[in-house]
């Protein structure tokens, strides 16, 4: 475990509405530490994304960053102290070209490592297409312009929810190359995956969410396939 | 020559209601909502004009300088303090608020300045013309007036397409939760689109003054004209809502020449043609 | 044990009672209140039908109409229309009005309805200005400047002021009670159910097989009908109609919106509840004259800000009263067997 947490997520729990989607959720991550968070559909780890982001409501203790107390204040608070999100389904500005949503997400002008020309150094792809409108790419290209976007704002933590989704596994294979580089620049990952494979590859510690709940953490290399497959499928 | 003065003066009306709608067009396009009240808000204009050229002995123009900013100061107001209230999935709360804010602002301001029309007076400016070709002359007023229509049109295009700020309001109003993961406040974008538009009704409510008389009821139909240009141009589109502005005037103009009780008719005609063979306007933005 | 399906509750057996009760007194009216009383009463029922309407179009169909003046005008020219140039009597051009608004409805909806939102209702209101435009071109009704009933056909309806004024009286009653009677059995049929699934989600409404368009569109046609003949009514009993007072957005748009937002949106008790409020502040402060506009304006805005659900909303939530039986609830029964297709808890 690491001594002076990064992110502290204490005794979480987040609602839609009246129906509870985490229960007591606690994790914590360390400077420059990747870590994944997996589990089947609906296990609740978009929610803890969304909770950290301050997309969700959350009690003020519940979540810790650099040892402030964040839970629940407005999302772009949050973004301005340095968390990034890489949103389920990307979440491009469509009228937005490639370069202005690499713009925006750089808007906060928090000073580090990255900016236009280290992202394009990152993705040349985008180099070639940052004129084009976001939704002329494709899905790979788009979830590139996705993570660039979120470097952009100098985060000391990045939370990626599902990068994999809907992308074939060589494009897969070829984001995923990229994350040592990122991680290089001492950023904080936090990985929400279902493919547990690519997410092993790359994260330190994984947290293993079912029906709301921390069903097992542990480091990647401590944990057997077995202990997974039944904390992931809860048999 | 007689019915190409009268699109020529359509054409120049045109500008004004260009202006009228663009600030309309513009928080549609931000925020998804039709401020009922933006009529009301032109006249408003008009008056804070009247009361600023009045107390400091200035011509109308200048008193842009004070009335822009301010009205743009109201805007940011109003909607960090009672429009982003009224924002969501459902229609009504902000439609029924910006109405009752009309209904204030028309009674306030009769309250204050009773039900007697005014007017700006620019001096020189109302009664000189320009000759464009031979028999066919323009005032310098409504020709000054479409320059700025074209100019204002023209800046705002910049502003959104070409600004950091533009791009704020772009990114807010495709997907306003992923803008907040970006750093962008919401309830602070909202509030700066309505300055800009507040401060476009500025300008159009101080030429309006200028035009002709004006008094506290007359916001509803400037409401009107400029949401007729915008629907005619098409949404979304800001080049088209002045295509939409220059076609109502010329629709007016022609009304107005058959008979001087058709004007407002013909415009309102032109626009229901417009919207039972092309309901999506003119010139309507293709969105990908 | 079985369960069966029952509109009725305690709270809404009381109210009917009430209702029964409080509509027998109003109808004798007449024989308790002076004239101005009855006037007042006669202006009370036309508010509470145009805001009924009004609820019905905006609160269940979502259908926010600015523009219903164009049929509180449309019904007051059709009746002077029929009355002046055709000789028909006043009292019969009432139903006419309904009718052919009805007619004139299904174009201007073909219309407006490819506006959505927002601009639907600013749509409507350009249709209203419209039919304000045309109707000060009818020369031979007084254009611009209107034209009032002449004696001969004011006489023909009674003889005596005082029987006129008890008909028509008693005609704003009856008009009121029919239009809330035909609201509360157009809710508690099938296209109720389809209304209050498009009130909830339109999207939803729609993947259960509600046709939300004709839903819609029956609404819109059947609102311009009552509107016309309420209309109709109220420029009979003023006896003068002009195009600025029969198509004035702020007599028939703006002060209905405000009784049925101040009342309660959604809610067949709003409306009512809306106009008691509306005209005891009225009664109340109209010397204030444009201030007690302000004020409407304020105390609207105030209560779509802190109560959206307006006062009779505040009532439902904090006490559970219905008084018009509405809402299908299930009702735990040793007798029938009935089927029980949903309890329909209206959750909004």
């Amino acid at each position: 475990m690491p001594e002076s947490p990064l992110l502290a997520v204490r005794q979480l729990d987040a609602f839609y509405g009246d129906l509870q989607a985490l229960f007591g959720v606690s994790i914590e991550l360390a400077t420059a530490e990747a870590i994944a968070v997996i589990g089947a559909n609906g296990a609740g780890k978009s929610t803890l994304l969304k909770s950290i982001a301050g997309l969700l409501r959350a009690r003020r203790d519940a979540i810790a960053f650099d040892g402030v107390p964040i839970g629940g204040i407005p999302a772009h608070d949050v973004a301005a102290r340095g968390i990034a999100l890489v949103p389920e389904g990307r979440g491009l500005f469509a009228s937005l070209s490639v370069e202005e949503n690499l713009l925006i997400g750089g808007q906060l002008k928090r000073s580090g490592p990255w900016n236009l020309h280290r992202i394009y150094e990152l993705f040349p792809v985008l180099a070639e297409r940052r004129r084009l409108p976001s939704t002329a790419l494709s899905g790979g290209q788009q979830q590139m312009v996705a993570i660039g976007r979120a470097l952009m704002s100098n985060p000391k933590l990045l939370l990626c929810d599902e990068i994999s989704l809907g992308l074939a596994p060589i494009v897969v294979r070829d984001i995923y190359a990229r994350l040592p580089t990122i991680l290089g620049e001492r950023v904080s990952v936090v990985l929400v995956e279902q493919d547990i494979v690519q997410a092993l590859k790359v994260a330190e510690r994984i947290y293993c969410l079912q029906e709301g709940r921390v069903a097992l953490a542990g480091a990647a290399k401590d944990l057997t396939r077995e202990a997974i497959a039944a904390a992931y499928f809860g048999v | 020559m007689v019915w190409i003065n009268v699109i020529l003066q359509g054409v120049l009306v045109g500008g004004l209601y260009a202006m009228f709608a663009a600030g309309l067009s513009l928080i549609f396009g931000v925020m998804r909502l039709v401020n009922i009240a933006h009529g009301d808000l032109i006249v408003l204009a008009a008056y804070l004009a009247l009361v600023v050229t009045e107390t400091l002995g200035i011509g109308p123009l200048a008193s842009l300088i004070l009335v822009v900013p301010l009205m743009a100061l109201i805007g940011y107001a109003l909607q960090r303090l009672v429009l982003n209230r009224t924002l969501g999935d459902d229609l009504l709360p902000p439609l029924l608020v910006t109405f009752g804010l009309s209904v204030i602002i028309q009674n306030g301001l009769l309250a204050v300045f009773t039900a007697d029309s005014q007017k700006l007076h620019a001096g020189n400016l109302e009664v000189a013309t320009v000759r464009l070709a031979e028999g066919v002359y323009v005032g310098a007023l409504p020709l000054l007036q479409f320059i700025v229509a074209v100019a204002v049109i023209a800046a705002l295009q910049f502003l959104f397409y070409r600004t950091p700020l533009g791009r704020a309001f772009r990114a807010t109003a495709d997907d306003p939760a992923v803008a907040q993961l970006m750093g962008l406040d919401n309830r602070h974008v909202f509030a700066l689109a309505m300055a800009v538009s507040l401060a476009v009704v500025a300008i159009a409510g101080v030429f309006l003054a200028i035009r002709a008389d004006f008094d506290p009821s007359q916001g509803p139909a400037r409401l009107i004209f400029g949401f007729e240009a915008v629907i005619i141009g098409g949404l979304g589109s800001l080049w088209g809502t002045l295509a939409g502005g220059l076609i109502l005037g010329v629709a007016q103009a022609i009304g107005a020449h058959l008979d001087p009780g058709w004007q407002v008719l013909a415009g309102h005609i032109a626009f229901l043609v417009i919207l039972a063979i092309r309901p999506e306007g003119l010139f309507p933005k293709v969105r990908t | 044990m079985s369960v069966r399906v029952a509109f009725a509750s305690r709270s809404s057996r009381v109210g009917m009672a009430l209702c029964a009760v409080g509509i027998v007194a109003l109808a004798a009216a007449p024989f308790w209140g002076g004239r101005d009383d009855l006037a007042l009463l006669s202006e009370v029922y036309a508010y509470v039908a145009l805001a009924s309407l009004w609820n019905l179009l905006a609160g269940y169909a979502g259908l926010v109409s600015v523009g219903q003046q164009a049929y509180v005008g449309l019904g007051a020219y059709i009746l002077f229309a029929f009355a002046i140039l055709a000789g028909i009597s006043p009292l019969w051009a009432i139903p006419l009005a309904g009718i052919i608004a009805a007619g004139v409805a299904i174009p201007v909806a073909m219309l407006v309805f490819r506006l959505r939102g927002h601009y639907f209702a600013i749509g409507t209101w350009i249709v209203a200005e419209v039919f304000r435009l045309l109707a000060a071109q009818i020369s031979v009704l007084g254009g611009g400047s209107g034209i009032s009933l002449p004696a001969g056909l004011i006489i023909a309806i009674a003889p005596s002021r005082q029987l006129r004024d008890f008909i028509e009286y008693w005609i704003a009653l009856a008009l009121v009670v029919v239009i809330l009677a035909l609201i509360l059995l157009l809710l508690r049929s099938r296209y109720g159910l389809a209304l209050k699934a498009i009130r909830d989600s339109e999207l939803a409404a729609t993947c259960n097989g509600v046709d939300v368009m004709r839903t819609k569109f029956l609404v819109y046609i059947v609102t311009a009908a009552g509107t016309a003949m309420v209309g109709a009514l109220i420029f009979l009993q003023r006896l003068r109609t002009s195009p600025d007072a029969a198509f004035s957005v702020n007599d028939w748009t703006a002060f209905v919106i405000f009784i049925a937002v101040i009342g309660g949106l959604g809610r067949i008790e709003g409306p009512i509840i809306g106009t008691v409020i509306f005209f005891v502040l009225r009664q109340t402060l109209a010397d204030l004259g444009t201030f007690y506009l302000l004020m409407l304006g304020v105390v609207a805005i105030l209560v779509m800000l802190t109560a959206p659900k307006g006062i009779w909303g505040l009532v439902v939530d904090r006490l559970g009263w219905q008084v018009f039986p509405l809402e299908r609830r299930v009702v735990l029964d040793e007798r029938s067997a009935a089927r029980a297709p949903m309890a329909a808890t209206d959750g909004r």
